[in-house]
């Protein structure tokens, strides 16, 4: 499953850890959620970079504490269309400011992408190579978004709110235009 | 009539085919004997028994390019030969709504 | 009317596009059905019966006849040549080649429409009542916030994959003419004892295999809140709605397991850490939304022009579509028209192309080029002068438009059922219209008045069964076409839910139950002016129930 981070595909910097498995030494190590909250006081310590692969049927609330000491969070799409990760990533970014790597892993298609960038998401284990290789070109399919997410875009309330005098004269003769009585 | 989308086992009461929607414009289509797809009932492979249902309906369902959503439709077989759909739902699907569609008036 | 910008324009322009890619994609092989599936439902095509159908958005039932000459030219172009108007303000196409969507989408894409959210598990159309903007007793036009709400959800990155469908409603008016509380969130604006305009907010209710009435979990909330109080709530459905089991997915459930009290909570502890951020409802930006509706320079004229009584008094048929399909507007001098979709022997909300295109024209001169479309799959006239009602009767008529049956006995809520649906277990249309042709003369519907019957072909109660006052539910019993009969729903303010009478019947006596349920009303009302749903409240079913399963 190829990984694509901005924008093109790239090698994984970061090794999956089994939880019977021994930390590896300053490699940047993803662990499960079972085994974080387990040993976190632990892994914390370590040195190298600390990644946790956090489920979608637990709170963000519980990983909260720990988010200064992480530097990737993989959230999981176990069929694309069970969509609690978008929930969890937004939380992440937006309610609690987590700033580092933000994982989408699981059943990951390109008709996702501008979804998945919008809640938050950097780094994508995508499911196709097909996809992968189109990254780029399907996360730019909207210029146009019509609600405030992670990734910052301004929504189109906001820019019409901006343009608001100018656009609509304009704009008002074009569609189903009342006829002469008006 | 009870929708075939909740079909768990193949259970078989006499003859049956399998059916599906084709990809392109759904229209409802009958698995060939030949492994490919007709839109006539008289066309269709009618089998027997659970076995051969099952074998068909596999085969069927790798068709994804094709159809869509196949499944066992029971049908009745006249003496002759002749193929008739086994229940109502079938018979809607094969022949169209059973009512009138609104005219096309030339108004 | 709301007039789209460029940036609404831009929005559709992209989604045909990527549209056009995931059809080529599904042909070419690359993407399976299963991995399809997903995406067509977020535009609204389905598969059924015998074809795909297309689900066109009506956002809160406001058409041009811009529009809806497109909506016939796609059913003329891409389909048998007929529409159907949904009990959710959309309209469906039954015949619809996948291969032609992509075409068929930029026609609609041309003039502002799209299938978007039609289905799936995202957020629907958000309807409102169809008389918005121009009845009497509403507060303020709730087609304002339907659309705030509408644009916020639309291909919303967090809410395109929730566990099931989520389905919201927008009123304005003490009466309910939007059915609010069988919706998964309905917002009604009202005013709080200080004055002060704002939102009451309930979540919860829904129908199927298990209905609920939905329940108040925010008695007022500010207008400036409206967009985040709707991402808390959905937000909480997204987490924790149920995933497993699809029969228990909708958020009626949650709320239900949860308590109402619980459930509030949960969204009020969300909903407190994002109520002062970036969805703050800014008053220029509701004025910027409020100010693309478009409502007409109406004249000053007077209530009850001579002319008006004139006709009444030579005309009975005339006088009979005044009493039934003519509604008091805002503005003096006007008319609110309701059209009837129900004709003798016909199929409840469908409308042919013909008849779209001479009602295009006849809105174009008599109300401003609008037309609504309401959830009990009739249309309307928004914006009609009194003086030119007696002409627009007489062109009415001329196109099977004007038969004043509308709220009667023959005025059915019908799903398409087996006829179209593949989720059906039984017909449905043909009981309509056997019985719209046992009711057909107007006095004994007249005698009968205000009756609402709605017949569902399968569990998931597209028909809104539960809520008629007649409720009819198809279902298969070894293989022949049964209906359960349930009494005393209402959609309205006093939302009920209809209780069965007894076991179902078979398919060739439904008609002559209903006939067996008029008569005992008849015999049983207090007074003339006693409705049918009032007596069944009063009695209860028994009375009904005996009469209907004695000689059965």
């Amino acid at each position: 499953m190829p990984l694509v981070e901005n924008g093109q595909i790239v090698q994984d910097r970061y090794l999956y850890v089994g939880d019977e498995e021994s930390m590896p030494d300053r490699v940047p190590a993803i662990v499960t959620a079972q085994r974080f909250l387990t040993n976190a006081d632990t892994l914390i310590r370590r040195d190298g970079s600390l990644g946790v692969r956090w489920p979608n049927n637990r709170r963000i609330a519980e990983l909260a504490p720990w988010l200064g000491h992480l530097t990737l969070i993989a959230l999981e799409f176990p069929k694309f269309r069970d969509g609690r990760a978008y929930s969890q990533a937004r939380l992440l970014r937006e309610t609690y400011g987590f700033r580092g790597t933000l994982r989408a892993t699981g059943d990951v298609l390109r008709d996702q992408f501008h979804f998945l960038i919008r809640a938050g998401f950097d780094s994508f284990e995508v499911k196709k190579p097909a996809d992968a290789r189109v990254f780029a070109e399907a996360a730019s399919r909207y210029s146009v978004v019509y609600q405030p997410s992670a990734d910052g875009r301004i929504p189109a309330l906001r820019r019409r709110a901006q343009h608001a005098s100018s656009d609509a004269a304009g704009d008002a003769r074009s569609f189903g235009d009342p006829p002469e009585r008006i | 009539m009870t929708s075939p989308l909740d079909q768990k086992k193949i259970k078989i009461a006499g003859p049956v085919v399998v059916t599906a929607n084709r990809v392109g414009d759904g229209a409802v289509v009958y698995r060939s004997p030949d492994g490919g797809w007709t839109t006539e009932l008289g066309g269709a492979a009618v089998v027997i028994d659970a076995d051969s249902a099952r074998a068909l309906a596999e085969a069927a369902t790798g068709d994804d390019l094709n159809a869509i959503g196949p499944y066992i439709a029971p049908v009745k077989v006249l003496p002759g030969g002749h193929v008739r759909p086994g229940n109502l739902r079938e018979l809607i699907r094969r022949s169209g709504p059973t009512i009138d569609l609104p005219a096309l008036p030339d108004m | 009317m709301y007039i789209y910008d460029a940036f609404d324009r831009q929005l559709l322009a992209e989604r045909v596009t990527e549209f056009r890619d995931q059809v080529a994609r599904r042909l070419s092989g690359e993407l399976t059905e299963e991995e399809f599936k997903p995406l067509r439902l977020m535009n609204g095509v389905y598969l059924q019966l015998h074809a795909y159908m297309l689900r066109i958005a009506i956002p809160y039932g406001t058409l041009s006849t811009l529009q809806l000459r497109k909506l016939a030219e796609i059913a003329r172009k891409y389909d048998r040549g007929y529409g159907h108007f949904t009990t959710r303000q959309n309209i469906q196409f039954h015949w619809i080649k996948l291969a032609e969507l992509p075409d068929a989408m930029a026609e609609l894409a041309s003039v502002g429409m799209h299938g978007m959210q039609t289905s799936g598990n995202n957020v629907r159309n958000i309807t409102t009542d169809q008389w918005a903007g121009v009845a009497t007793d509403e507060i303020q036009d709730p087609r304002i916030w339907a659309e705030l709400i509408r644009q916020h959800v639309t291909l919303h990155p967090e809410f395109s994959f929730m566990p099931r469908k989520f389905k919201i409603a927008v009123g304005a008016s003490h009466r309910d003419r939007a059915a609010l509380r069988i919706h998964d969130m309905a917002l009604r604006l009202h005013r709080n004892a200080a004055g002060e305009t704002g939102f009451e907010v309930m979540v919860g209710g829904g129908l199927g295999r298990t209905p609920y009435l939905a329940q108040t979990i925010k008695p007022f909330l500010p207008k400036r809140d409206v967009l985040s109080y709707v991402e808390a709530v959905l937000r909480t459905y997204n987490q924790f709605g149920s995933r497993d089991n699809i029969w228990k997915a909708r958020i009626k459930i949650l709320v239900h397991d949860l308590g109402a009290e619980a459930f509030a909570k949960e969204v009020e502890t969300e909903w407190q850490s994002i109520k002062d951020g970036a969805l703050v409802l800014e008053p220029a930006m509701v004025a910027d939304i409020a100010g693309r509706f478009r409502y007409p320079n109406y004249q000053q004229l007077d209530d009850n022009p001579p002319e008006l009584n004139v006709a009444r008094r030579s005309g009975r048929s005339f006088d009979a579509w005044m009493n039934n399909c003519v509604t008091k507007h805002k503005a003096p001098g006007y008319a609110i028209v309701t059209l009837s979709l129900k004709p003798e022997g016909g199929t409840p909300g469908d409308c042919t192309a013909a008849q779209m295109e001479k009602l295009a024209e006849l809105a174009d001169r008599y109300s401003f080029g609008e037309v609504r479309v309401g959830h009990e799959q009739n249309l309307a006239l928004p914006h009609v002068a009194q003086r030119d009602l007696p002409a627009l009767w007489r062109e009415l008529d001329a196109i099977g438009l004007a038969r004043p049956n509308v709220s009667f006995i023959s005025d059915i809520i019908s799903c398409p059922g087996l006829d179209y649906c593949s989720l059906a277990n039984a017909r449905s249309i043909p009981i309509a219209q056997e019985l719209t042709r046992r009711f057909r003369d107007l006095d004994h519907q007249r005698n009968l008045g205000r009756l609402h019957i709605n017949i569902s072909g399968c569990i998931n109660a597209c028909g809104h069964h539960h809520v008629g006052h007649i409720g009819i539910l198809g279902v298969e019993k070894n293989g022949e076409e049964f209906y359960q009969i349930t009494l005393g729903g209402k959609a309205d303010e006093n939302a009920t839910l209809g209780t069965l009478i007894g076991p179902a019947v078979p398919y060739a006596q439904v008609a002559d139950v209903v006939e067996d349920i008029a008569a005992a009303y008849i015999d049983l009302r207090q007074t003339a002016d006693e409705l049918f749903i009032d007596t069944v409240k009063r009695l209860g079913v028994e009375p009904f129930r005996e009469r209907v399963y004695a000689a059965r």
